[in-house]
């Protein structure tokens, strides 16, 4: 925590402009999204194919709040992350009694129809082309430039560590990680398995839903992209390529895979060729995602 | 001949000692949808630009100076398009922005270019992007309603003003729709029947039947793309209609010609000159444009133009042009040379931009045509 927030603090020494910081800021919203996402996947075991759905959900409840409605941007996000935790809270718990390839289709559903009817609702969302969303403002202050959202998405990542530790290391924490060694196991040992994946479930959703609010203000357009298939696929790639049941390794894993785009943008038209081949390449050395392994390594050593 | 050569060489080598030293590169940056669900807009787009940039270097650059571009694949995101946007203005510092193949990508570009003021011309369609105005952003291809008032006016004066409209349910076909009815009054036309089908339909009998018994119909308007005006064209022939039918210009490609048959005789649409080339009189101002651009890029791509390629190469050609008129990359001074542009001819029409109108097409960049003998005829 303390070594995460020196490098939130001493990060902006290294970037020379907007540019950097930018893509700084993005890293910092992915990682916020992903340890929430990682509490579902790394700890409870439990897989979503369709966690981008939320993300679109709170970025185009604080879209069209704040430019229809008028509502002021935090006012928005705090009823967006209701919304959608209600959303989850509802269809978590018939889905979540499904499991393995099941479950995986339920989620790959969920998302598909939020992003249909976002597409669909044109009246509402503009459709396929989107909408404009207004700046964020917090008692009559504008984050105008990159360097305030560089700030702003810092203390968001913060608070997301802090919340997901302390998940992790209570009750609830460890409830997850029985049923994600056996279900059945966890059941006789008298968890209720169902609530306790509904509320990560829950819980996971609020985090993108948050994170979606935020991308939307940040880059002041949103389409009904974000909520599509593959940026569900994406940040679940984040989860397995930084680490499963480790925090600071689903940090690591949004880091790593949204700088990769831009350092493989310069390889045009191969830039796919060689995101798979890296992916690829981590699954078969590294099972357990890059940080558990390295983490590991060093032990022995 | 070996003379002329040799003069040449001489001449080339010593703009490239002089150039190298004196002239830096100017930059073009792109953001392109070269992959994902816009590909087939973004991949004829990128190679345009490639091409011609090539072309323009060969022949000795702009001002003297050498084009450099600078690409990036959005892969059809639009929260994309906005970081790479960014890289283009803060890391790369680029002269101008060409590019956005979607309405998304582009308007999640627009505040960026705004505030870093660099002249920005976006490459796709809907009105939005120039309506109301914005100061550095302009665009090159023509909106959807500008199709349905160039149908209008040939019903009008046809004598028609009761029509039904049959619009597919996909992004392309909701905007016509919503184009068709917001200027339908201007040309004293109404619209007496308003269906839909979805562009994977394969019968759309019923949605015909029903706008060939609404009271007072006299034509039927289709808005949609690709596969499914086709069958709508088919289910007209098989229903022996006899309202004329008119398609907009999604389906301005041989290939719907091919897929409707006989039953595409007759019918009616708005294209840009680009697609019928070949037809067009030897007087028309935009022959030569259309016919070098689209044998430029068959003999380099060995593939078939589009109007999307065609958007890309007015862009860049109204970057250069004004580039050369304000005789320096100077970002005002440019902006201002692309408002000025005035007899523009490109494979999109014939450009006159104003203050007032950042697009500076009007309808005669749309040709009526109709199918005759399974071929295109410019409709009288």
């Amino acid at each position: 925590m303390l070594i995460t927030a020196a490098v939130i603090a001493l990060l902006p020494l290294a970037l020379p402009n907007n540019y950097y910081y930018d893509v700084a800021i993005r890293i910092g919203m992915n990682a916020a999204m992903v340890v929430g996402l990682n509490l579902l996947i790394g700890y409870a075991g439990q897989i979503s194919l369709g966690h981008a759905g939320f993300v679109g959900l709170g970025g185009y409840a604080s879209a069209i709040l704040t430019s229809r409605y008028g509502w002021p941007p935090v006012a928005a996000m705090l009823l967006a992350m209701a919304c959608v935790g209600a959303i989850a809270f509802l269809v978590a718990r018939p889905i979540l009694r499904l499991r393995g390839h099941y479950l995986a289709m339920a989620t790959l559903g969920l998302g598909i129809i939020i992003y249909m009817v976002l597409v669909n609702e044109s009246s509402l969302t503009g459709g396929n082309d989107g909408m404009q969303v207004p700046p964020f403002t917090l008692f009559g202050a504008t984050l105008a430039n990159e360097r305030a959202w560089y700030w702003a998405t810092g203390a968001v990542l913060l608070v997301a560590i802090w919340v997901a530790n302390n998940i992790v290391d209570s009750p609830l924490g460890r409830a997850l990680r029985a049923l994600h060694g056996s279900e059945v196991a966890a059941q006789v040992a008298g968890v209720d398995t169902t609530r306790y994946k509904v509320r990560v479930f829950v819980v996971s959703a609020v985090f993108a839903s948050v994170v979606g609010s935020m991308m939307a203000h940040y880059v002041g357009f949103i389409t009904p992209q974000v909520s599509g298939f593959f940026h569900s696929i994406e940040l679940v790639t984040m989860v397995v390529v930084g680490g499963m049941a480790s925090t600071y390794g689903a940090v690591v894993g949004a880091a790593i895979l949204t700088m990769l785009p831009q350092v493989l943008s310069r390889f045009e038209g191969y830039e796919m060729i060689a995101f798979g081949a890296i992916l690829m390449l981590t699954m078969i050395f590294l099972p357990r995602g890059l940080l558990p392994t390295i983490a590991a390594r060093w032990r022995r050593s | 001949m070996l003379k002329h050569w040799v003069r040449m060489a001489a001449v080339a080598a010593l703009a490239t000692a002089f150039g190298a030293q004196a002239q830096a590169p100017i930059k073009i940056g792109t953001v392109l949808s070269i992959t994902g669900p816009a590909a087939f807009l973004g991949d004829p787009e990128i190679k345009t630009l490639q091409l011609y940039i090539e072309k323009i270097n060969a022949a000795g650059g702009v001002l003297g100076r050498k084009i450099e571009l600078y690409s990036f694949d959005d892969g059809s995101d639009a929260n994309r398009a906005n970081s790479f946007t960014k890289r283009l203005i803060e890391e790369d510092k680029v002269d101008i922005i060409v590019g956005g193949t979607t309405t998304g990508s582009t308007m999640a570009m627009v505040p960026l270019v705004e505030k870093a003021e660099i002249p920005f011309i976006s490459l796709a369609g809907a009105v939005v992007i120039i309506e109301p105005t914005k100061k550095w952003v302009f665009k090159t291809p023509h909106t959807d309603r500008m199709a349905a008032e160039k149908v209008y006016e040939d019903m009008k004066k046809r004598g028609f003003s009761k029509i039904g409209l049959l619009a597919e349910n996909s992004g392309f076909g909701q905007s016509g729709k919503k184009e068709s009815h917001a200027v339908a009054a201007k040309y004293g036309i109404q619209i007496v029947a308003d269906e839909m089908y979805g562009p994977k339909d394969a019968d759309v009998t019923t949605q015909l039947t029903k706008i060939r018994n609404t009271p007072g119909v006299q034509a039927i308007l289709v808005f949609g793309f690709g596969q499914g005006p086709a069958v709508v064209t088919k289910n007209y022939g098989q229903l022996s209609l006899k309202l004329p039918l008119y398609q907009s210009h999604g389906v301005a490609s041989a290939e719907y010609i091919k897929l409707s048959g006989k039953a595409a005789e007759g019918v009616r649409l708005p294209a840009a000159a680009l697609l019928v080339a070949d037809v067009l009189p030897k007087t028309d101002p935009q022959k030569p444009v259309v016919v070098g651009y689209s044998k430029a890029y068959r003999d380099r791509f060995k593939s078939e133009v589009s109007t999307f390629g065609g958007h890309a190469y007015d862009g860049l050609m109204i970057a250069v042009e004004a580039i050369k008129r304000a005789k320096s990359t100077d970002k005002a001074k440019v902006r201002d040379a692309i408002e000025q542009t005035k007899g523009f001819i490109g494979t999109g029409g014939v450009v006159n931009m104003s203050a007032k109108d950042h697009m500076g097409l009007d309808l005669s960049a749309f040709r009526m045509l109709e199918i005759r003998n399974g071929g295109w005829t410019l409709a009288k």
